[in-house]
């Protein structure tokens, strides 16, 4: 089995409508706790993914990762968008050097989480988009196999957003608020379980 | 003329960034390169790296390019533009850890003096110490 261009196509564009369609939620969330302009940068960050589809989807696969990677880090204006732009990015550059898709999913996208962890100076537990990426990185090592595979993807990525509310932020601006930080999802927590389902319901032919 | 070390103010407002460039110009003088950026690609409150590369270049000395900052999206955005740089300028650039109004001051009446990026990153990172 191999990830055809096709579905590689209608994958991207469907995460990137997904999270256009939060909009209004993530921004809603970062009100909450951060700044109040996630979800409009995240929006115009996938609005200028989804301009230059044609043009990703007839690259190769590596190419590709780093060009999403590349027009987010270019037009989202937040930190989210160094940061979702570094995950694409070594995404990327981990297909250039021998990795294939799908076989090596989970190194992918550990690299991917890696940079992201750099970037941030980040880890999990501390509640940002890590405490989603990793226990999904941790889904797609153990589980990789398993005929449900995309359904646990779904699950965990779940499960692990709604777990940040309890946390306290000790990361961006977030943890500004110490205390009062508890009680609300991290909105990057949340775009990143968006995208993830988006790629799951894609995947599984009913976005 | 001797060159100085390059300012770069960023900002998630052009205003506080355009304000603290015209504080530094006036206090240290003309004779300093400054480049200033604020807002989103949109133009409204944010950072962006494009703007940020933009900054950078118009600063650019070859004794480096010293960058202050407001708040942490305005830090990781300039430091993902300092990856954007070839590679031959990017160890020429450094983000300091610095309040941004202070440390452009600090900074810029050090560059004025000649010294070095190091040595201008670290009076404004003196700011920043316990």
């Amino acid at each position: 089995m191999s990830l055809q261009p096709e579905t590689f196509k209608s994958l991207v564009k469907v995460a990137a409508e997904q999270v256009i369609a939060s909009a209004s939620e993530l921004t809603s969330l970062d009100q909450a706790i951060g700044d109040g302009d996630h979800g409009a940068n995240m929006k115009r960050g996938f609005e200028a993914v989804l301009g230059k589809l044609d043009a990703i989807s007839a690259q190769p696969f590596d190419e590709a990762l780093k060009t999403i990677g590349k027009t987010l880090v270019m037009t989202v204006g937040g930190a989210s968008g160094p940061l979702y732009g570094s995950f694409f990015l070594a995404a990327g550059e981990a297909l250039s050097h021998d990795k294939h898709l799908p076989d090596d999913l989970a190194e992918v996208f550990a690299s991917g989480v890696d940079a992201v962890s750099k970037r941030g100076r980040s880890h999990a537990g501390e509640k940002t988009m890590l405490d989603v990426l990793v226990p999904v990185l941790e889904t797609l090592k153990t589980d990789a196999g398993r005929p449900d595979i995309v359904e646990r993807i779904r699950s965990t990525a779940a499960e692990a957003a709604a777990r940040t509310a309890p946390m306290q932020a000790t990361k961006g601006r977030a943890s500004f608020l110490g205390p009062r930080s508890v009680g609300h999802v991290d909105p990057g927590a949340r775009s990143s379980c968006v995208l993830l389902q988006a790629v799951c319901a894609s995947l599984e032919g009913r976005p | 003329m001797n060159d100085t070390v390059g300012i770069v103010i960023v900002s998630h407002s052009k205003d506080i960034a355009k304000g603290t460039a015209d504080m530094v110009r006036q206090m240290v003088g003309s004779e300093i390169k400054v480049a200033f950026c604020g807002g989103n690609p949109d133009g409204g409150l944010g950072t962006s790296v494009a703007l940020i590369v933009d900054a950078i270049n118009d600063a650019w000395s070859p004794k480096g390019v010293a960058i202050l900052v407001d708040l942490g999206g305005a830090e990781t955005n300039s430091e993902m533009a300092v990856e954007m740089l070839d590679p031959e300028r990017r160890d020429l650039v450094v983000v300091c850890n610095a309040p941004i109004v202070e440390g452009a001051v600090m900074a810029a009446t050090e560059a004025a003096g000649g010294s070095s990026l190091a040595e201008v990153r670290a009076v404004a990172e003196e700011l920043s110490a316990d």
